[in-house]
C-alpha cells in the first residue's frame, strides 16, 4: 500500500467519525486492571442491554485500554458526557443506561470516586485526578479500542511516520528529537536525541531498534498499560526511530507476566503491516522496517539493556561490560538502540508538534510529562501522567486522594529495587530526574508506592534487597555476594539481633557493591538500603543493640 | 538418536516441532521454543529439553542454563491447579506475605511446592503488574484482586475439591 492508498483510508475513516451517526460512545476499560475486576462481563452486559434497546443505532460501545483509576474498576465512560461509572456491576447496568442515557440523569451514587468525594464530578474531566493530569504518552489510552488501527488512524495515527518519510531528513528527525530534551523513560534518563545519534553515526549493514517492555520493578505498570491501551503509538515510535537511525529490523522484549499486552502488540503489528505501515517498502517508500515481538521469561536483569540483547539473542540474560555500548556492538553485535515503551510512546507527539513544544513541557533539566503508577496506601491506585517536576505532595494528595483509611503518609518509594523511599518532610519536592537523585532515590521507570505509619522501613530495605538477591544473576562477585551479605544483616536487625557493627558494615558493604558491581542491578541494589538509612535512622537505631 | 518416552505422535511434541520449523531451526529462538513447550506441558520435562537441544544442535547444558536461569520456566510439574501470590512492592505494602503464610499453613506446603497428591501449587511471583489492585492472587490464570486470607483459601478450596 503506499501513501496515496492509506491517506484514501484515513480520509474515509475521518468522514466515518465525523459523520457519526452515534451519538453517544460508551467506553468500558479493559486494561489488565479492570479485566481482573470483572469488565469483560461488564463489556458483554453493556452491549446486551444497548440491543434489547434497539439502542445500536445511536449508542457505539467499545473497549479500551486503561483509563487510569483502576483501583475503581470496573469502569464505563459515556461520552460526550465524560461520565464515568465506578465499580460497576453487572446487576447495574441496566439501572445505569436507563438514567445516564434515556433519562439523561445521571447516578451520583455511582459516579467516579463517589464512595469518596462528598459530591462527584459529573464531567470527570472536571475531577482533579484528571484535571491535574497532562496526557501525551496516555493520550488515546482510555478513548480509542487498541486492537483497531483504524481507531489510531482517525486520531492522526501515522501522521507522524508519514511526515518523517516524506518531509524529513533522518539527521532532521534527529535534531527534533534532540531539540525536545526529552530523557529515556526508562529509569536512567539518558538523553534520547543523544542516544539516536549515536546509533545513527556507526556505519553498519544491519541496525536494529529494542523497545524494552521488560517492566520489571515491582510496583511498575506504565508500560503494561501503554501497551495494552494504545499498542501502535509504541509501533509509530519505534518505526520513526528506525527510519532515523537507519534499522530495518525491531524487536519488542515484552516481559511473559503480560499475556495481553503481547497479544494487543502482536494484533497491532499484524494491522500495520497489512495497512503497509511496517514491512517492506512503508507508504510506497524506500525504507523497510520489520517488527518481532519477544516475550520475557522472568528475570528483573533482563531491563539491563546488555542482559536484554542476550535474552533476544535466545541466551541467558546476563549483562556484559559497556563499553561497547550497545549503539556500537549490540544485538549480534551489531549497533542497536534501546528504548523504553513510555520513550517510543512520546515520539509521535514530538514530531506532530515540533521539539520545542514538548521542551517547554515540565522542567528545564527533565522536559515533558512522566507516567507514574501509583500504589500503596493511596485513595485513588492507578495510572496517571503529569509534567515533570510536578510536586509529590499534589501526586499523592490532590490525584491520588490522600493516604487510605484517613492514614498518615510516611514515604513514598520511587524507582523499585533501585530506587529509594522520600520521607513526609520531603514530600514538596519535584519529581523530576534531578531533584529525586538529589535525596537519594531516582525516577526509575515510574512506580510509586504510598506507605503509610503502618510500614516499617527496616523491612522494606530487607524487602528490596531480597528481590535484588534473587534476581541478581550471578555473574559478577560483588552482586551476587554483596547483596546476600547485605540481606542476612538486614534480616538479622529485622529479627532485632542486630548490632550497631551491622550497621557500620552495611553501610561499608553498601558503597562496595555500589561502586564495583558490573551492571546497573547491583550498581542500584543499595539504594533502598541507603535512602533508608538517610531518612529513617531512627528506625535502625531502634532496633540494634537491643540484646 | 531417537529420544525415549518422547513419541513423536503426541500432538505437544507436535506443536514444538513445528515451532522449530517457524524458527528455521535457529539457537537464537531458544527462549521462544521453550515457551512453546512449556505452554504445551505445563513445565519443562527433561526428556523435552533434550529433545530440543538436538533439534537445534545446540549442547543440553545450554539448554539448561538457559531454563534455570529465567523464573518463568520450571523444571517440575506446577500441580493441577496454580496459586500465583503476587508479592510486588504494593501488595507486600498491602500484606501479601500474611495471605502467602495463610495459604501455606493451610495446604501445609512452602512457595514453590506442590501437594503430594499434585492438586495444588503455590508459587510466588515478584510482581504481575496488577499495583492498582493490590494484594493480588492469581488463580489458575484469573487474577483476583484486593484479596483477603480467607477468601483465597475458600476459592482454592473450591478448585481442588470440585472434580
Amino acid at each position: 500500500m503506499n501513501r496515496q492508498d492509506l491517506q484514501t483510508i484515513i480520509y474515509a475513516e475521518k468522514a466515518k467519525d465525523q459523520n457519526n451517526k452515534y451519538k453517544h460512545k460508551l467506553c468500558v476499560c479493559c486494561g489488565a486492571g479492570c479485566i481482573s475486576s470483572g469488565s469483560e462481563e461488564v463489556l458483554k452486559k453493556l452491549q446486551e442491554e444497548v440491543k434489547t434497546r434497539g439502542l445500536e443505532g445511536e449508542v457505539e460501545v467499545i473497549s479500551t485500554g486503561c483509563m487510569g483509576p483502576c483501583n475503581q474498576g470496573p469502569l464505563i465512560k459515556f461520552l460526550p458526557e465524560y461520565a464515568i461509572y465506578q465499580k460497576v456491576d453487572c446487576s447495574n447496568i441496566a439501572k445505569i443506561v436507563q438514567s445516564q442515557l434515556i433519562d439523561k440523569k445521571p447516578i451520583e451514587d455511582l459516579l467516579l470516586f463517589s464512595d469518596s468525594r462528598t459530591k462527584p464530578f459529573i464531567n470527570a474531566k472536571e475531577d482533579p485526578f484528571f484535571k491535574r493530569q497532562h496526557k501525551i504518552a496516555l493520550r488515546n489510552c482510555g478513548h480509542i479500542n487498541p486492537e483497531r488501527i483504524e481507531d489510531y488512524l482517525v486520531h492522526d495515527g501515522y501522521k507522524a511516520l508519514d511526515k518523517v518519510l516524506f518531509q524529513l531528513s533522518p539527521e532532521e528527525v534527529i535534531a527534533e528529537i534532540k531539540q525536545s530534551r526529552m530523557r529515556g523513560r526508562g529509569g536512567a534518563g539518558y538523553p534520547t536525541g543523544l542516544k539516536w545519534e549515536s546509533v545513527y553515526k556507526y556505519v553498519s549493514d544491519q541496525k536494529y531498534v529494542i523497545c524494552n517492555g521488560d517492566e520489571g520493578d515491582p510496583g511498575a505498570f506504565m508500560d503494561r498499560s501503554i501497551l495494552e491501551g494504545n499498542p501502535h503509538r509504541v509501533l509509530e515510535g519505534m518505526a520513526i526511530a528506525a527510519y532515523a537511525i537507519g534499522a530495518s529490523k525491531g524487536y519488542a522484549y515484552i516481559r511473559g507476566e503480560y499475556p495481553l499486552a503481547i497479544k494487543r502488540f502482536e494484533i497491532a503489528i499484524k494491522q500495520a503491516k497489512k495497512l503497509g505501515v511496517l514491512g517492506t517498502h512503508i507508504l510506497g517508500t524506500e525504507f523497510s522496517f520489520d517488527v518481532e515481538v519477544r516475550i520475557g521469561a522472568g528475570a528483573f536483569v533482563c531491563g539491563e539493556e546488555t542482559a536484554l540483547i542476550a535474552s533476544i539473542e535466545g541466551k541467558r540474560g546476563t549483562p556484559k561490560p559497556r563499553p561497547p555500548f550497545p549503539a556500537e556492538s549490540g544485538l549480534w553485535g551489531k549497533p542497536t538502540l534501546i528504548n523504553n515503551v513510555e520513550t517510543f510512546a512520546g515520539i509521535t507527539p514530538i514530531i506532530n508538534n515540533g521539539g520545542e513544544w514538548y521542551s517547554e513541557i515540565g522542567t528545564p533539566k527533565s522536559a515533558g510529562t512522566k507516567v507514574f503508577a501509583l500504589a500503596g496506601k493511596i485513595n485513588y491506585s492507578g495510572l496517571i501522567e503529569v509534567p515533570m517536576g510536578t510536586s509529590l505532595r499534589e501526586i499523592v494528595y490532590d490525584i491520588g486522594g490522600g493516604i487510605q483509611g484517613g492514614g498518615e503518609f510516611k514515604a513514598a518509594q520511587t524507582g523499585g529495587p533501585s530506587g529509594g523511599c522520600i520521607p513526609a518532610e520531603h514530600l514538596d519536592v519535584k519529581m523530576d530526574y534531578d531533584s529525586l537523585i538529589s535525596l537519594g532515590s531516582i525516577m526509575g521507570s515510574g512506580g510509586l508506592i504510598v506507605m503509610d505509619q503502618s510500614s516499617d522501613m527496616v523491612d522494606v530495605a530487607r524487602y528490596f534487597m531480597e528481590f535484588c538477591m534473587d534476581e541478581s544473576c550471578g555473574k559478577c562477585v560483588p552482586c551476587r555476594v554483596g547483596t546476600k551479605m547485605m540481606h542476612d544483616l538486614l534480616q538479622k536487625i529485622c529479627d532485632n539481633k542486630g548490632t550497631s557493627i551491622d550497621v557500620a558494615r552495611l553501610e561499608e558493604l553498601a558503597v562496595y557493591v555500589k561502586e564495583t558491581s558490573l551492571c546497573g542491578l547491583g550498581a542500584s541494589a543499595p539504594n533502598p538500603l541507603l535512602s533508608t538509612l538517610r531518612h529513617f535512622r531512627h528506625e535502625y537505631d531502634s532496633r540494634i543493640d537491643l540484646e | 538418536m531417537p529420544i525415549p518416552d518422547l513419541p513423536k505422535t503426541d500432538p505437544r511434541v507436535k506443536l514444538i516441532a513445528a515451532k522449530i520449523k517457524k524458527e528455521n531451526r535457529k539457537a537464537d529462538a531458544l527462549i521462544e521454543i521453550l515457551h512453546t513447550a512449556q505452554n504445551a506441558y505445563g513445565y519443562l520435562p527433561m526428556n523435552v529439553l533434550k529433545y530440543i537441544s538436538s533439534e537445534l544442535h545446540l549442547p543440553p547444558s545450554r539448554v539448561y542454563s538457559t531454563v534455570s536461569f529465567y523464573h518463568f520456566f520450571s523444571l517440575k510439574s506446577k500441580g493441577e491447579h496454580t496459586c500465583l501470590v503476587c508479592t510486588g512492592t504494593a501488595c507486600y505494602v498491602k500484606g501479601a506475605q500474611l495471605i502467602l503464610n495463610e495459604i501455606e499453613k493451610q495446604f501445609k506446603l512452602k512457595a514453590g511446592q506442590v501437594t503430594p497428591d499434585n492438586k495444588l501449587g503455590v508459587q510466588v511471583a515478584r510482581c504481575i503488574g496488577a499495583c492498582g489492585l493490590a494484594p493480588a492472587v492469581v488463580l489458575d490464570e484469573e487474577v483476583h484482586a484486593k484479596v483477603s486470607a480467607e477468601d483465597i483459601v475458600h476459592k482454592i478450596n473450591a478448585k481442588i475439591v470440585a472434580p
